[in-house]
């Protein structure tokens, strides 16, 4: 367990709520109208202020003594449990809950320095995340593969006190205005790919890291790519063992799906939408569009909400079964996995039920994005693991079905081939 | 199947299935094919015994529930009703005893209630009507004109579960105040059942005529015109163990080609080893997992009566209908040529999943409902 409680009085779960409750009324912004960051055709200042309004909404989250609520309380958190955060989920329905900050900063990273950090890595590195002082990102994919993550290619050498890095990372959305990158980097190119990687803290603003921003489809530049030369970074820095990066990235990974479909207990609010349930976005569609009274429409708002309460049933009934010990922590996978087929078919939904006008459109039109929020819509099965590996994981490791051949078991991965013979 | 069960759940749950287990094995669901009613009277009766038909009913009613949530209860009774694909009037007897208590006279409440539940008498729901008129009830053709004290009740109602079987039909009509609700002997004057080549091997349904039939005002329950919430009622009851039961049929039906992947050799490997096969299996372990999770909290919901129930339960029924459907049908096909025959197993699962998907509202019935109560939410 990652939680830890020092003092003898725990505060009820029903106590907690409704002191949540009350100080939510009283100190936070309800989330209508909000401008949430990460969208398309927004200027580079206006993202940032949708950031900085994000980090300084976490900060007073913190002041309020709502942060961190399954943290111990050395690191700056409440020392609770998983019911007190849920309570918590539950009263912020309707609030302006910093969103972007609970994925990648509190899950998977901050989950995974609380499991492998050092004391002194947690003490100086999970206060500033939970005061919206740090955001973090994942730097795992490269430009060489992204499923097939233990193939990293980025190396870290070792050099005294230090180890020298070099090498690129990609898809990492949002680094440009983001603090931290926790690093999975080779460290040992003479053993199998699973036994020869370490996991690192990397500042991204540096000397040696050259950032650059790619479009995406839908026009938005929040696709980041780093590359990496001769980066030095101190051994202090190292999360979890040399070598045995895998260890750490297992459960790395593990925390990512949870995140994604909805279970951990290091996110506050929940994460399909930042704005919630204050509003359907599906009636306002309908309505935008005149056809409320259309049976058809109709069907489609009902569908939609449908797959919203499958996706949340899901959720909690993975939870419970992992909490219970009546599923294996791979479960996870299955509630990753309807994160994304929920949310493609309601993507689907919205931009019929937008209609021809979502083919081009005005800035003020109310189905404005549909369109281009349409062509990105596969981001939801690829970002944070594939719906593919989503799909093996939960074939091989929850129903025990035999494992994929792979090529490159037992190999020294110096020796595994990395593209086409002859080249 | 809610994953964290009181003691008292987990007994009533496990003294079913051991029931059904040793009373209706699948070779005597085979045998029960051929036989009329689909049911055995005695079955039913120690099944009632059970508590079957008293989870809806409170105690000073004669009934009871196991855990105080009488939905959530009753949904394990279907849960099991699935898995062994169990014969029985289930549904419409729950659904009829449910609106006894709540709006039956006292006659009504110290008569047929008591006898549905012991078992000594079967009733039924009859709400759906033949094409074009939709399922839920939202135009009710047959009609109930007052005569003196009484009603003459008129029109066809189809299909009708247990129609045959049922001694008495909860009837919704419409009078000249508004939708109302008689019952109505099964062989009153007037009345002509129909059986109907049922897709499940031991469900029965009926279309009913009634052709004039003429009833005291005893038979009226609760008052015509102010009926609504009963009807809504019975709507969240039928779906809730419909729901259940659909997921009970498929987590059968999910473990048997779950074990034929793994025994199937072909090409010299298992079918559990080919990725195409692996990815189905994953889809359908989603789909199994989320109408779980959506049937356990339709009942809740229905349990606390809370101003969700009705989204809720209407999300529980149309996405069991639609995705454990399709889980089914990948199961017939993943047996390959085995699968279409009458001799396996498998689809004795998948008409039980079909019935429970066609009545009481298709899938796209119930989108539209919740569709339709957002929008006015929103209003």
């Amino acid at each position: 367990m990652t939680t830890t409680t020092t003092s003898t009085s725990v505060e009820s779960v029903e106590e907690f709520r409704l002191r949540a409750r009350e100080w939510l009324k009283e100190n936070f912004p309800r989330s209508e109208n909000v401008h949430l960051p990460l969208r398309a055709a927004v200027s580079d200042e206006a993202e940032l202020a949708a950031i900085q309004r994000q980090r300084d909404l976490q900060r007073l989250l913190f002041d309020g003594g709502f942060a961190g609520v399954c943290v111990p309380t050395e690191y700056g958190g409440l020392g609770l449990t998983p019911d007190h955060q849920r309570a918590l989920n539950e009263e912020s329905a309707g609030y302006e809950i910093p969103f972007l900050i609970q994925v990648p900063t509190f899950v998977p990273c901050m989950a995974v320095l609380l499991e492998f950090g050092t004391e002194e890595q947690k003490l100086e590195y999970i206060p500033p995340m939970l005061k919206g002082e740090a955001i973090w990102m994942q730097f795992l994919s490269e430009p060489s593969g992204g499923s097939d993550v233990a193939a990293a290619l980025t190396t870290a050498v070792r050099d005294g006190d230090e180890w020298i890095v070099n090498g690129s990372k990609v898809w990492t959305t949002g680094a440009w205005f983001s603090d931290y990158g926790l690093c999975l980097l080779r460290t040992n190119w003479d053993v199998p790919k699973h036994r020869g990687l370490s996991v690192f803290i990397i500042p991204i603003h540096q000397e040696g890291i050259e950032l650059h921003r790619i479009e995406m489809i839908n026009g938005s530049k929040e696709f980041c790519q780093e590359f990496m030369t001769d980066v030095r970074v101190p051994d202090s820095d190292r999360v979890g063992e040399v070598d045995q990066g895998w260890t750490v990235g297992t459960r790395w990974m593990f925390h990512e799906k949870n995140a994604m479909g909805g279970g951990s207990p290091f996110v506050t609010g929940t994460l399909h939408s930042g704005v919630q349930e204050s509003h359907d976005p599906y009636v306002d569609l309908v309505r935008a569009t005149g056809r409320a009274d259309d049976p058809h429409a109709q069907e489609l708002v009902g569908e939609a909400h449908m797959l919203g309460l499958a996706r949340s049933a899901l959720s909690a009934r993975i939870s419970t079964g992992m909490r219970t010990g009546q599923m294996p922590d791979n479960s996870a996978a299955i509630a990753r996995l309807i994160s994304a087929v929920a949310f493609q078919r309601q993507n689907t939904i919205s931009l019929d039920l937008a209609g021809a006008n979502a083919a081009a459109t005005l800035p003020g039109d109310p189905w404005a994005e549909k369109g281009f929020s349409f062509l990105e819509r596969q981001s939801s099965g690829i970002g944070g693991g594939t719906t593919e590996m989503a799909r093996n994981n939960i074939s091989e490791k929850v129903l025990k079905m035999p494992r994929e051949m792979t090529h490159d078991k037992n190999m020294p991965f110096r020796d595994v081939p990395k593209g086409p013979p002859g080249n | 199947m809610e994953l964290v069960l009181t003691d008292d759940q987990e007994f009533f749950r496990d003294t079913t299935r051991k029931f059904l287990g040793s009373e209706c094995p699948i070779p005597k669901v085979r045998e029960l094919r051929d036989n009329e009613a689909g049911f055995e009277a005695d079955y039913w009766r120690q099944g009632a015994e059970l508590g079957w038909v008293s989870l809806l009913v409170p105690e000073e009613l004669g009934g009871g529930s196991v855990s105080g949530n009488g939905p959530s209860d009753l949904a394990l009774v279907a849960h099991a009703f699935g898995f062994h694909v169990a014969p029985g009037p289930l549904i419409p007897c729950n659904v009829v005893a449910s609106t006894l208590a709540r709006s039956g006279s006292e006659e009504q409440q110290s008569g047929l209630l008591q006898d549905l539940i012991s078992g000594a008498q079967v009733a039924t729901w009859a709400l759906t009507e033949l094409p074009p008129h939709d399922a839920l009830g939202d135009d009710v053709t047959v009609r109930a004109e007052a005569d003196g004290d009484g009603y003459v009740l008129s029109g066809v109602k189809s299909p009708v579960e247990a129609g045959a079987e049922a001694d008495q039909l909860l009837v919704t009509a419409t009078t000249d105040a508004g939708i109302g609700q008689f019952l109505v002997p099964r062989d009153a004057d007037g009345v002509t059942v129909t059986p109907l080549r049922s897709v499940d091997l031991v469900r029965r349904y009926a279309r009913i005529e009634f052709d004039g039939v003429r009833v005291p005002a005893s038979a009226v329950v609760g008052t015509p015109g102010q009926v609504a919430d009963d009807l809504e009622h019975q709507l969240q009851i039928a779906a809730v163990v419909q729901s259940a039961e659909m997921v009970g049929a498929a987590d059968a039906g999910f473990d048997i080609t779950l074990d034929w992947a793994f025994s199937r050799y072909s090409f010299g490997r298992p079918l559990a080893s080919f990725q195409e096969i692996k990815h189905r299996f994953a889809d359908m372990k989603m789909w199994l997992e989320a109408s779980h999770g959506l049937a356990d909290s339709a009942a809740r919901h229905v349990s606390r009566a809370d101003a969700d129930a009705a989204i809720a339960v209407s999300a529980a029924k149309a996405y069991a209908g639609q995705y454990l459907a399709e889980l089914l049908q990948d199961c017939v096909q993943l047996h390959g040529g085995i699968g279409v025959t009458y001799e396996h197993d498998i689809h004795l699962y998948l008409r039980r999943i079909t019935v429970d998907r066609l009545t009481y509202g298709t899938p796209a019935d119930h989108h539209r409902r919740i569709g339709e109560l957002r929008i006015a939410q929103a209003a």
